[in-house]
């Protein structure tokens, strides 16, 4: 694993140094004894998977979230921000990707809101008009600041809420994922900007999934993983190999045994295939076939397009281009509803928004797929879904195994295998499973493995996104790997190895320009 | 979101029956029941009969509210509905006169149900543009008289007994006994609970929730149709002014009394009906107590901001039940 | 130029309304078009701008004032009593009621700020409560007979040909003046909007969002009180039941006028067409003599149907093109 390096000799000095950062969320641990340094003029790459403890981190030094433990010191100066604005007064503003200003003010309220040079109390809007259009010339921007905010792109809306930080003498600015959903010239117009505050001395913590972005204008990086500093590095002594490794890599647990290999199984009945499936702007058409008793596994970083891919699949997101065949027949999926009349089924990332329904009961939340199937007039007689939930309660170690717990009551894992259930009552011919082990304890994670093969054994085809390339290898047959919403490799039978997989994530794509600082 | 565990509804029970005490307290001849001419008199004969109207709009206000809703054209609906039925009663059979109210409510619940489900604007919105109309089109139908009539048909429906029982009880516990047939006994129910609950969640789970929401605005109509035939029922005529003026609000309130987060998720129509009876309640004993009828509003207004404090997501679903009870004791 | 012109279309098209209907009420009826309709305009819809006001205020914010008609029939209960019986100078009547009221909407603004409830609900059990409190007054309609009364009311420019301009209708171009200036001109009126934009935001901007909510109810309540005192003015009485049902109408007024009652968007001078163009219609059946009031109602429901149903397509519009390049605009 990759230590901390000490600081190069006559590097720039220490702009803010954070101390053993904790922070756990009833019983959670989201942040165990985090450091992190950032220097004066230094643009700090922050990366981690879902869950590795990013947001956490920047809530926990905004002072967003109460931290349970750490310091933090400022130009050597020890602060304890207790909110955003205590932040942003003390020298740190933060950026997020859904652009904190108000969309329905124009751009010189946001850049002035709550500060407006004002004369007997009225906003001297002249004045204001003046400041703001010379603040955005310093960033190259010449655009009606009389407009409101939303008639921008998200581009210029993060060089709006940057500029608001910068005038307001941010010393260390934080940028959440501001490129997620930027195109690339977009992206260019930003570094230009962050390359002036580099300049002018500003400490940038930047946040990404993109490893280009990374290489292109970062001088360090740290990585976080389960809540841990995994590594932190100047960007020179990290390849892109040792950084994915660092940021997916996991120590191989013996749980979970390498699946026997299935070259010798024949190519199973279709269940569903897809041809040229995509949507503009949010996954570049591609190809799939899933077969019965066949595990499709999606590999690649946050943001490259895994879940965008299952939710086209599924129909949650209407595709604008594309066909489907279904059991040999042409089929068109514009809905989840539809989806499930083809016995399609899907467990999304998103739990706690998009999964359970907390205050219903545990039987209410697994017969409710079924339920919506047969439709309305066709209930399910309170004995069958007694014995539903009992049977998957049972089949899937549910705990507590009580039916009638409202979910939200249950940990992680457990309402996962109710989500499951859920599916599973359906009987689907393809079950989707996006991130099924994301944010549940260990031993759960064994058990959702392997009833994934289970189901496999007994001929369902399978869909499965995860982060967990070890435990993806155990149970695949075949990885498919997705960069920058592109499908760009596909493994099969003996391939399906995380080192393969790894070197298929981090590629250069050709048609990107080269990386300034790769070693 | 608090979690709330499953409800049994003991502190609306309790509340209810400390109210009745209360009543039985002020004035000892409460509970006197007495038969005459085969239909029952006393003060809690008349608690039902006159909760009637909002009992019957909360039983349609319950399961909109229930989706995350709100209906606040239920008070106009009634206005609209009553003065058709009273326009139609001497001319057409009663069957006739029946099916054009009901189904105008049902209209009138299809309009809001398109503008929220379809158009996808603001229940709030969406129902605001009925409740300043709606008053305006009953008014357009009894030309702006109060409309009367004499149709022994119409007049049973409101004065009237069954078993005893006043009509409007019977009518009332007729369409809760439906609704939850309809509700409970097909998996609506649960559907609705579940799309109030968690709308993505219950979009990905293949709920077909636009359908479901236009169904419920409809049967809201439908409720505050019969809620209005019953008032006129009850006058022998239509005053399309006052007919179930402010009644929405009093729907609402008797929804959140019955345990309803305004937030959606899991309803009971029985509780529902037993907050509209905890308001009529109230407002019978107020009469009875000799206090001032002007008290009730006062009342009212304590009562919903106590069950709102303790609905709150600050304090906590758990005080629901406590703040109803403590609000009780002001009157 | 062009891009701040669309921002102002949903008040131009109020005012396109007023103006139309105002030329078509003139071609039916020759004497309609006098500087005498205008100014009785102005004089019976007077308490209603002034809600208005307060209530655009609340909309924008992202909230809603249900109480704003109970406060107003406090208000006029309050003052017959304090004045009439109690025989506190009127003045003084004033100045005291409307330091009630600010402290009722104060108190409604720190519940739904710190119990994070709806503001429907909690603004529902302030209308109930002001009603009842003004029940529990009186329920006798009590006449004003205070001599700054009978001075107010003969109080007026007075124009040639007999029109003037009353005092209630100087109060209610006052309130409204500075309406305008306090929310288009002042940081809390751009707070206001940025709440009613987006109140996350507003908050992590550093903004003091419990504060500005707090002000927003309480000024609501505040011109609610002044509407009721102006009320009382026009009708020198106190009675527990008027302005029953005002809310509404100035909701819709509010509505007509362009601000989207979902928050972020309005102007104050859309309320005041909006209120000018209930009044218009009432005006109009009046003049007609045979029309029934009614229509008014049903008129007014299609206005709000219109303009709800214009403001959706607009929204539709913007976020279809959320994703234009720079310098595009919806």
């Amino acid at each position: 694993m990759l230590a901390t390096s000490p600081p190069a000799a006559g590097a720039a000095p220490d702009l803010l140094a954070l101390i053993g950062f904790s922070k756990s969320f009833a019983g959670f641990t989201a942040l165990d004894r985090v450091d992190f340094t950032l220097k004066v003029g230094e643009i700090h790459a922050l990366l981690g998977e879902n869950g590795a403890g990013k947001s956490t981190l920047i809530k926990a030094m905004t002072g967003v979230v109460a931290r349970d433990a750490g310091t933090m010191r400022l130009d050597g100066i020890e602060i304890a921000p207790r909110s955003a604005e205590e932040a942003v007064r003390a020298g740190i503003a933060t950026v997020y990707q859904e652009v904190n200003l108000a969309p329905n003010l124009s751009v010189a309220q946001n850049l002035f809101l709550g500060r407006q040079p004002t004369r007997f109390g009225l906003v001297r809007e002249g004045e204001m008009r003046r400041r703001a259009r010379a603040l955005l010339a310093e960033f190259g921007l010449s655009i009606d600041i009389a407009a409101p905010l939303e008639s921008y792109s998200v581009a210029i809306q993060h060089i709006i809420a940057i500029a608001r930080a910068v005038d307001q003498s941010a010393r260390v600015l934080i940028l959440d994922e501001p490129t997620a959903s930027l195109d690339a010239q977009e992206v260019e117009v930003l570094f230009a900007v962050m390359r002036q505050l580099k300049a002018r001395g500003i400490g940038i913590v930047f946040v990404t999934h993109f490893l280009d972005q990374v290489y292109a204008i970062c001088d360090r990086i740290t990585v976080l993983r389960n809540g841990r500093l995994a590594g932190s590095a100047p960007v020179a002594d990290l390849p892109r190999l040792d950084l994915v490794r660092l940021m997916l890599g996991r120590e191989l647990s013996a749980a979970t045994g390498r699946r026997p290999p299935h070259e010798a199984r024949a190519p199973s009945t279709a269940v569903a295939a897809f041809r040229g499936l995509g949507k503009t702007g949010y996954v570049v058409p591609f190809d799939l076939t899933l077969r019965a008793g066949h595990v499709v596994g999606l590999a690649g970083l946050l943001g490259s397009g895994r879940t965008e891919t299952v939710r086209l699949v599924f129909g949650a997101e209407r595709a604008d281009c594309g066909a489907a065949q279904v059991a040999g027949q042409k089929a068109s999926i514009g809905s989840p509803r539809e989806a499930m009349a083809l016995g399609f089924g899907y467990c999304p990332e998103e739990r706690k928004t998009e999964g359970i329904v907390a205050e219903l009961t545990v039987r209410e939340n697994i017969v409710l797929a079924l339920q919506a199937r047969r439709g309305a007039l066709a209930p399910l007689s309170r004995r069958e879904q007694d014995a539903i939930a009992a049977k998957f309660i049972r089949l899937l170690d549910i705990r507590p195994p009580d039916p009638e717990r409202p979910i939200g009551l249950l940990s992680g894992g457990n309402q996962q295998k109710a989500l499951l259930a859920r599916w599973l009552a359906t009987a689907p011919q393809l079950l989707i499973l996006d991130e099924p082990t994301r944010g549940i304890d260990v031993g759960a994670h064994a058990e959702i493995i392997k009833l994934i093969r289970d189901l496999c054994a007994e001929g369902m085809a399978l869909l499965v996104v995860s982060s967990e390339l070890d435990e993806l290898v155990t149970y695949a047959d075949e990885v498919i790997v997705l960069r920058e919403r592109a499908h760009v490799a596909r493994l099969t039978g003996a391939q399906v190895e995380v080192p393969a997989i790894l070197a298929a994530i981090a590629e250069v794509p050709s048609s990107a320009s080269p990386p300034v600082r790769a070693a | 979101m608090a979690l709330r565990l499953p409800r049994i509804g003991t502190s609306q029970i309790v509340a209810l029956a400390v109210i009745l005490l209360a009543n039985w307290v002020v004035s000892p001849q409460f509970f006197d029941i007495r038969l005459q001419d085969g239909r029952l008199f006393g003060s809690l004969i008349d608690v039902l009969n006159r909760g009637a109207p909002v009992a019957l709009l909360s039983i349609g206000m319950v399961l909109v509210i229930a989706m995350r809703g709100i209906d606040l054209s239920v008070g106009a609906v009634m206005a609209i509905c009553g003065a058709i039925a009273a326009s139609l009663a001497d001319s057409h059979a009663l069957p006739v006169v029946l099916a054009a109210a009901l189904g105008a409510g049902l209209a009138c619940g299809l309009w809001n149900g398109l503008l929220v489900a379809v158009l996808g604007i603001q229940p709030i919105v969406a129902t605001l543009i009925l409740m300043v109309a709606g008053r305006g089109i009953a008014q357009l139908i009894t030309e702006g008289r109060i409309v009367t009539f004499t149709s022994p048909d119409l007049a049973f429906l409101g004065g009237g007994s069954v078993l005893g029982l006043p009509t409007p009880v019977v009518l009332t516990l007729g369409m809760m006994a439906l609704t939850l047939a309809i509700v409970r006994g097909s998996a609506l129910g649960l559907m609705i609970e579940a799309t109030g609950g968690n709308p993505r969640a219950s979009a990905l789970a293949g709920i077909g929730t636009r359908l479901i929401t236009v169904a419920v605005y409809m049967w809201s109509g439908l409720c505050a149709a019969l809620a209005g035939i019953v008032a006129s029922a009850d006058i022998l005529g239509a005053d399309a002014n006052n007919a179930g003026l402010w009644l929405e609000l009093d729907a609402i309130l008797a929804v959140v009394i019955g345990g309803t987060s305004l937030f959606g998720g899991r309803f009971s129509i029985i509780l529902a009906v037993v907050g509209a009876l905890i308001i009529q309640a109230m407002n019978t004993g107020i009469l009875l107590s000799g206090l001032p009828p002007e008290t009730n509003l006062v009342v009212k207004a304590v009562v919903v901001l106590a069950v709102l404090l303790a609905q709150s997501p600050r304090i906590g679903g758990h005080l629901a039940g406590l703040g109803v009870l403590f609000s009780r004791k002001k009157p | 130029m062009i891009r701040s012109l669309s921002r102002l279309t949903p008040v131009l098209a109020t005012l396109a309304v007023f103006l139309a209907g105002f030329i078509a009420c003139s071609l039916v009826y020759p004497n309609f078009a006098s500087l005498r309709v205008v100014m009785n305009l102005l004089t019976d819809n007077a308490f209603l701008a002034i809600v208005a006001v307060g209530m655009t205020f609340v909309i924008i914010s992202g909230g809603i004032d249900l109480s704003v008609g109970s406060v107003i029939g406090f208000t006029t209960v309050f003052l017959a009593l304090a004045i009439e019986r109690w025989g506190v100078p009127p003045l003084m009547a004033f100045v005291l009621i409307l330091v009630i009221c600010a402290a009722f909407g104060a108190a409604m603004g720190a519940i739904i700020q710190y119990f994070e409830l709806p503001a429907f609900i909690v603004t529902l059990a302030g209308m109930f409560l002001a009603r009842g409190v003004s029940f529990l007054l009186s329920t006798e309609s009590i006449p004003i007979t205070a001599d700054l009364y009978a001075h107010l009311s003969e109080h007026a420019f007075r124009f040639e040909g007999g029109s003037r301009l009353t005092v209630p209708a100087m109060i209610m171009i006052a309130v409204v003046l500075a309406g305008m200036v306090l929310l288009h001109l002042t940081r809390f009126g751009a707070n206001v909007y940025a709440l009613g934009g987006s109140r996350q935001a507003t908050a992590l901007m550093g903004i003091n969002v419990a504060r500005t909510t707090v002000l927003i109810y309480t000024l609501s309540s505040v011109l609610a009180g002044l509407a009721g005192i102006v009320f009382s003015l026009y009708t020198s009485s106190g009675y527990s039941l008027s302005a029953v049902g005002v809310e509404l109408d100035a909701i819709a007024a509010v509505v007509i006028g362009g601000t989207l009652l979902s928050g972020g968007y309005g102007f104050i001078f859309g309320s005041f067409l909006g209120v000018m163009i209930q009044g218009l219609i009432q005006t109009y059946i009046s003049f007609d003599g045979m029309l029934s009031s009614w229509w008014a109602k049903i008129a007014t429901g299609l206005l709000l149907f219109a303009f709800i149903a214009f403001q959706q397509f607009t929204l539709h519009l913007a976020r279809r093109s959320r994703r234009a390049p720079a310098g595009v605009h919806p």
